[in-house]
């Protein structure tokens, strides 16, 4: 993968084939830590227990199409060659959680890359799944919430076009923003 | 400094949108669309497929093409993503391989749009499209 952004949607894959309807994705870019911590949460079916030491093993996986399941392992892969770690816990019924922590400043570290393009994708394309976003560079944070959108669109449905396009601006522009005020201090 | 959008102008676009929404949905059923699905496991999503499905949503919309764009666990075609399967209202659904933007602009301009089958088509046989 080229980019922390497309590791976040191909992991969000495994959220929306284990049946979640709340899937929240954090960035968080802790600079004085040096460190990029991605946590993706779902409330979806869950993993066994005594599967967790295997799901980012690529010669574990549930799927029939092929015989290696690579997410997980892809993921794992580019938070340890980045000075970084990766977990996962889960409990059954109840949801799973996938963390990667990556070093900021080092110079394996991919690029985050288009959040904004990712999101808005997935948003557009899961009409039955909420989403959280939440962004925080240092101190200050940005959130965004499928829920508040819902309600304020009523009857205009989620995935109209124009409302990908917006929502992919409003991502952006506020992304944007969090990079510049870090800057500016 | 471009200004931020906020919930506020999403507010405005849905009142915007609400009048041509009614009108589109009088010709709601899903048969009655153009659907592409684009499959989205590692790796359709490692090949390019994001950008694929974004080219598909962008495009359609500007050119004016009512269509349904959704996405699809892993088709079973890894060795030629990214993959979309494209259906025709009335028409068996029909699986391309290996789309670029380039291909996906002649699929949207000769095959939704007119009909025309387009080189890059996988032949659908004893191949179990397993949509996880
Ligand atoms: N969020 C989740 N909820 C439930 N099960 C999960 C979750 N994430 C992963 N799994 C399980 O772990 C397995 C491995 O996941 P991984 O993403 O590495 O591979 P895959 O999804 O099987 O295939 P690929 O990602 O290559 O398309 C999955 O097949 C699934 O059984
Ligand atoms: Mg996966």
């Amino acid at each position: 993968m080229e980019e922390i952004a497309l590791h976040i949607l191909d992991i969000v894959q495994n959220s929306i084939v284990a049946c979640a309807n709340l899937i929240s994705i954090e960035v968080e870019e802790d600079y004085a830590n040096d460190r990029l911590i991605i946590i993706i949460v779902d409330n979806g079916k869950g993993i066994e227990k005594h599967l967790l030491d295997k799901v980012a093993d690529p010669f574990y996986t549930k799927r029939t199409t092929r015989k290696v399941g690579l997410g997980l392992s892809l993921l794992k892969q580019s938070a340890e060659m980045a000075g970084g770690s990766f977990s996962i816990e889960s409990e059954i019924n109840k949801g799973t959680t996938v963390k990667a922590i990556y070093q900021h400043s080092h110079i394996d570290r991919q690029p985050l890359g288009d959040i904004p393009q990712t999101i808005s994708i997935l948003v557009a394309s899961n009409p039955d799944i909420n989403f959280t976003y939440k962004h925080k560079i240092n101190n200050n944070s940005y959130y965004f919430d499928t829920r508040q959108i819902k309600e304020v669109l009523e009857e205009v449905p989620i995935t109209s076009p124009e409302v990908r396009v917006f929502i992919h601006q409003m991502l952006k522009q506020n992304i944007d923003m969090l990079n510049r005020q870090f800057k500016e201090i | 400094m471009e200004k931020v959008k906020t919930l506020d102008d999403l507010k405005k676009l849905k009142e915007q949108l609400k009048s041509t929404i009614e009108l589109r949905e009088k010709s709601n059923n899903p048969e009655s669309h153009v659907q592409v699905k684009v499959a989205m496991a590692t790796c359709g999503i490692a090949s390019g497929a994001r950008e694929i499905m974004s080219f598909f949503m962008d495009e359609l919309r500007k050119r004016n093409i009512d269509a349904i764009v959704s996405q699809t666990g892993c088709m079973g075609y890894c060795y030629a993503e990214p993959t979309i399967e494209l259906t025709i209202p009335g028409h068996e659904p029909v699986v391309y391989g290996n789309v670029t933007k380039a291909k996906a602009d002649e699929i949207i301009e000769k095959h939704i749009k007119n009909g025309i089958l387009v080189d890059g088509i996988i032949p659908v046989t004893y191949q179990n499209i397993n949509k996880k």
